[in-house]
Order: C-alpha cells, then structure tokens, then sequence
C-alpha cells in the first residue's frame, strides 16, 4: 500500500465516497426509490440525482479552486447545500 | 490531399445528378443500372484511399532499403523477401508476435467468460445499482490508458506480475470487459425472455440452461464479441509497453528496434508491420457475415 | 423488455466487478493521491489544492485540451458525414458484400503504432507515395516543418483509420431496414432524397449515437498514431492531451501536475459520456414505449 502515498484527507473522501454508496444501498433496500421529474430536465431515480450532485459539485470545486480565490470550505458547505436541493427537488 | 479531392469529386458528380433525379421521379430501370455504376465508382475511389497506405507499406516491405531510399518506384524493381526472412527467423523478432498473441488470447478467455454472466444478469434483471454500474463500466472504455501509466507500473510491480503476459492481459481487462458486456447485452436482449421460461419449466437449472440453450443461441454474438476482444487488444501498444521489459515485450515495442543511429529501417519496419496486420485479416474473415451487427454492439 | 427484479443477479455481475475493479479503482485512486501531493523520490509532501491552481491556470494544458476539442469536433464532422455515405453505398448481399466489409474494416485492424509508421512512411518527401506526389505537384510538403500539413496529415489519417467504424455501424443500421419499406416509398414515388431523410436517417440514429460517443472517446484517447508520425510537432501543433500528460507524467516526471490534470480530463469525459448516456437510454425507452404503445 505504500506506493499508492495515502493522505489523511484523500481517504477520508474515499471513505465517505464509499459509506454514502453503502448508505444509497440501504435506503434503496428499505424503501425503493421511485423515478421522477423535478427541475432537471430528465427524469431521475435517487441514484441518478446523487451521481449528478457529485459530478457538478467535482466542477464546482474545480472553478473555486481555479479562478477563484475563496476558501475550499466554502466551496464544499455551498456544495452540500446544492446537493441536499439536488437531492429533494431534482 | 487525397481525402479532399475525393470529397470534391464525389460532390461534384453527386450534385447535378441528384437534382436530375429529383426532377425524374420515375423509377426507370436504364437510370437504375446508371446509379449502380456510379455508386461502384465512388465506392472504389474510397476502397482505393483505404488501401493505399497498406499497399504502400508491403510495397516497401518488398524492397531492400538500398532500393528504398535510392529509386522512388511504385513496385519493387528486385523483389525482396528478405525483411520477412530476417523476422520469422530470428527468435527476438517474432518472439514479439508469440508474446501479444498470447496476452490477447489470455485476455479474451478472460473477457468472455466474466462478461457472459454478467451481461445475462444486466439483459434480464433489475437489480440495486444496475443502471449506476452499467454507466461505471462504459466510462472505463473511456478512461484514457496515458492517464493510468504509472500507478499501473507500480500496481503491477507490487503484485510481482510486471514482466507477464498475464499482466497485460488484465490491464486490457480494463476496457476490454466493459466492451464485451454492453455487446453481449445487445446480443443477448434479443434473445425472448420466453426462452428462458420454457428452459425453467421444462426443469433446466441456470448453469445447464445457460450453457446448454441460451449460449448457442447467442453464438454469432459470441464470435464478434470475440472478434472485438481480439481487435481492441491487439491494437493497444501503451499499456502493454509499459507493463512489460523482456520477457512478454509485444511486437509493437520491438519494432522500435527498426529506427537507430544509423538511420531507419524501413524495409524491415514495413515487413513487421505488414505482418501485424495478417492476424487480423485471419480474425475478421470469420466473423464476416456477423461483424456489421457486432459493430452496432447488437443493437439493430 | 421487462426485466425481473432480482438482487441475486448481483452474483452474476461480481466476478466482472472485481477483475475490472482491480484494473480502475486501484489506480484511479492512485492518482487522486498523487494529485495532493508533492511527490519526490520516496518522501511525499501534502500540498492541497496547489497542483489543480496551477493546471487549471497553465496555458500549456488549456491550448493542448483547446487543440483536442478541435481535432475531436473535426474528425466527427468527416467521419459522420463520409461513414453514412459510405454505408449507403456498400453492396447489400452477395460475395462482393462480404468482400467489401473485410476490406473496410482493415484499417481498425491495424496496431495503432503501426498506423502511425505506414503513415509515417506513406508520407515522407522521399519514399512515401503521398508525400512525394504532392512534392512533384509543386507544393513543398513537410509534416516536420510545417504546423498545416502536419495537421491535415493526422485528421487524414484519422479519417483513414476511424470513418470504417462510423461506416459499418451505419451499414448495420441500415440492414435492420425491412424491405418493406423501401417498396412502400416506391409505390409514393418518394425521390431518393426523401428515402433517405424519412427512412434511413431515423432508423440510423440509434447507431449513430453509439458512433459519435466511440469515435469521440477514442479521439480522446488519441496518443500512439500522433506520437509516431510527428512526434507532437512541430512545435506542439499536433501534442493533444494524452501525450501532453504522458510527457508530464513519465518524462518530466511531474506527477502531482500530470495527476491533477488527468483528474480534469477525467472529469470531463465523464460528463460528456453521461450526456451520451442519457441520452442513448431514453432513446431506448421511447423506443420500447412506441413498440408497447402500438401493440
């Protein structure tokens, strides 16, 4: 494992990348997710929101980091905001 | 050059005709036979761009590269065998085709029975995930190997697999298996589901239907599957350079052997590459009659 | 077609999983860690987000993915256009059939390195058949000095390599056409025009949009044929992304930079192929929602 150089925070987001897919597995298991069509223009399942909320909020960080000069933390509390929207509304 | 003067022509003889034909609805046969023959034409001027660059490269394979490099000709002035005498007997050339036949054939093997299973489970069930997996596996075929160079060294070193064919041929799996899956899944959606019903009731268990009934059903999809196994591993030369040093080098990585200090090798360069080529024509003359499916990933 | 609900089918699926798992997460992963750090020899430094402030503010990378969107939107812009064309012409049935699909699908067949050798050698001033006859028509032709025909030469060979993929999938597509069809639009004097605009084109979408997400990832992807045949060059005219970060990664061995940067480039082939995903699957459901609705 030594070659792969761990960090503390890369692990922690692989960590919490794979307990967020255990936890959508649970919850689909418990009460299974019906399709449906919010603001986003196709219709999506729980799943599909949460791959679209981590793949924008994966841009967003990247146009934070890029051009501008605002702090990461502030790009990921804005990000979990527009998930949990994503999440509800999408 | 060659592509726009073919575009040019194929529209300028396309365009006065089309709107003569527009004008004459009517479907007479002399017209017919007419849009044959010029379909033929223009289909041979494509034909003849493809394999120009192919004829050019046995053209040079023929040669001595005194004759190369002295007379420009279009045909060998004294045929040559020699480049591909040198190659087929000296063991560190063609040791380099033995090597990348053997990891594709590893590879295919492979492939095809992990992504049989799987593209059944993906043609007839809904499962947690399917949809999200499915997309994962596609965005592999995608994963561009420059970006995955290095970790894969140093993964394939830790393992102790560097330097084996067995290395390669789980490297191809990266793209190799996602391609075979969303093919086979084509394949095998076209398959009614009543076959496998009638198999269940007649008293089948899954392991006996499937390779009893539904995997000779699906046989000419298995073969192009296998065609495109073979294709895709075979052309890829990035990760199996880097993954190997002596003992399983593929043919790819020896040719650059062709161009030293001294200058290139073109005669020999030529006649290796022609050779890469043969396998392939072997390969797809089986699958002929299947392969514009395949392409379609058996989804017409 | 209704599908079972079936978690079981997850055991069908594992095997695939884990082997194709090994071969992407473990180095992806990799990659991520690399991205973080500054990495030299065996000691490693955390570093944050400074690699991804400097590549996404490097021009080098910018004008190298610039360079790749135009190349990638070039060749579809041929190939499409050339592949359905082609497709529209090739014999139906009979020997010629079989003999014009082999001779079609040769140039996919060929070793990428190998692509870019014959070319190589197909276009040189001095032996090759292309370079020397354009020489002798008065035109100085020279992929290493000049940045044009350097370009022209790789989209040429491009087309040459990929519009068999666009033209067989195309050909297929056009074989799942009944012939039925065809007579009907016979019967309503429908030009050729209109056969192929209310006919074949629809029935071709379906494979064309598989087509334009192959040939775009492959364009991508794009390293061995370039790499041969000019090298980059001149200058970094013809460098596109793969070979811009594997000169980063492996030969100046800027391993945080070149991580961050295939981070990108990863990210962006994700949300492009989604797009194409998406869109693929609704094409299926709307298909199989018209085939239920009209039974």
């Amino acid at each position: 494992m030594q070659w792969m150089v761990w960090t503390l925070p890369t692990a922690i987001f692989f960590s919490s990348i794979a307990s967020i897919l255990a936890g959508m597995t649970v919850w689909q298991v418990i009460s299974p997710t019906v399709e449906r069509k919010g603001f986003l223009p196709i219709a999506t399942t729980r799943g599909d929101r949460l791959f679209i909320g981590l793949l924008s909020s994966a841009y967003i960080h990247l146009g934070v980091v890029g051009f501008t000069d605002l702090s990461l933390w502030l790009a990921l509390g804005f990000c979990v905001l527009w998930m949990a929207i994503l999440m509800r509304w999408g | 050059m060659s592509q726009s003067t073919m575009t040019n022509t194929q529209a300028q003889s396309a365009s006065p005709e089309k709107t003569a034909e527009e004008g004459l609805t009517r479907a007479v046969s002399r017209q017919k036979g007419e849009s044959v023959g010029r379909n033929r034409f223009l289909l041979s001027i494509y034909l003849v761009f493809t394999l120009l660059p192919i004829y050019w490269l046995i053209n040079m394979s023929l040669k001595s590269n005194r004759e190369i490099l002295s007379v420009f000709s279009l045909w060998p002035q004294a045929l040559t065998f020699d480049s591909y005498i040198k190659i087929l007997t000296d063991p560190s050339w063609y040791m380099g085709y033995v090597n990348s036949l053997t990891y594709v054939a590893m590879n295919m093997t492979i492939s095809i029975l992990v992504a049989l299973p799987a593209a059944y489970a993906f043609s007839r069930f809904k499962f947690i995930g399917d949809k999200h997996l499915f997309f994962w596996l596609l965005t592999n075929l995608m994963a561009p190997p420059a970006v995955f160079l290095l970790p894969y060294f140093q993964l394939y070193y830790t393992v102790g697999l560097f330097d084996t064919h067995i290395a390669v041929a789980l490297a191809h799996c990266l793209f190799n298996i996602p391609l075979a899956v969303w093919i086979l899944e084509g394949f095998m959606s076209s398959v009614p589901k009543e076959v496998d019903e009638t198999a269940y009731i007649d008293g089948y268990s899954f392991p006996a239907f499937f390779i009893k009934i539904f995997i000779p059903m699906i046989r000419s999809g298995i073969g192009v599957t296998l065609f495109f196994l073979f294709m895709f591993s075979w052309v890829e030369l990035l990760l199996a350079r880097t993954l190997t040093a002596t003992n399983a080098q593929p043919i790819g990585a020896i040719m650059t052997r062709t161009s030293t200090a001294s200058g290139v090798d073109w005669s020999t360069l030529a006649a290796a590459g022609v050779l890469t080529i043969v396998p392939g024509i072997l390969v797809v003359y089986f699958v002929r009659n299947h392969i514009a499916k395949g392409f379609a990933l058996g989804r017409t | 077609m209704n599908k079972v609900e079936n978690n079981k089918a997850w055991f069908l699926v594992l095997p695939m999983l884990l082997l194709v798992a090994f071969s992407a997460i473990i180095p992806l992963m990799t990659v991520v860690n690399y991205s973080v750090q500054d990495i030299l020899g065996r000691s490693a430094f955390f570093v944050g987000s400074e690699w991804f402030v400097q590549t996404l503010n490097d021009s080098r990378l910018q004008s190298a993915l610039m360079r790749q969107f135009a190349f990638s939107f070039t060749i579809l812009a041929i190939q499409v256009p050339l592949g359905i064309a082609i497709a529209l012409l090739m014999p139906k049935k009979g020997w010629q059939a079989s003999a014009v699909l082999i001779l079609i699908t040769l140039p996919l067949l060929v070793p990428w390195n190998v692509v870019g050798s014959m070319w190589q050698i197909f276009t040189r001033g001095d032996i090759g058949l292309m370079g020397y006859g354009i020489r002798q028509l008065g035109y100085p032709y020279n992929i290493t000095r000049n940045a044009s025909d350097a370009w022209i030469t790789i989209i040429i060979m491009d087309v040459w390599h990929w519009t068999p993929l666009i033209a067989l999938l195309c050909y297929s597509g056009l074989r799942a056409i009944p012939e039925a069809y065809y007579q009907a639009a016979q019967i309503d004097r429908a030009s050729k025009w209109a056969v192929f605009r209310y006919i074949q084109l629809p029935k071709l979408t379906n494979v064309l949009v598989i087509g334009v997400l192959l040939r775009f990832m492959h364009s991508f992807m794009i390293y061995a044929e370039p790499f041969v045949l000019t090298g980059g060059g001149p200058g970094s005219s013809t460098t596109f992304l793969s070979q811009t970060l594997a000169t980063m990664a492996i030969g100046q061995q800027d391993l945080g930079p070149s991580a961050a940067f295939s981070i990108i480039y990863f990210l962006i082939i994700l949300a492009v192929s989604y797009v194409f995903y998406v869109t693929i699957m609704n094409m299926q459901k709307d298909k199989a929602d018209n085939i239920s609705g009209g039974a």
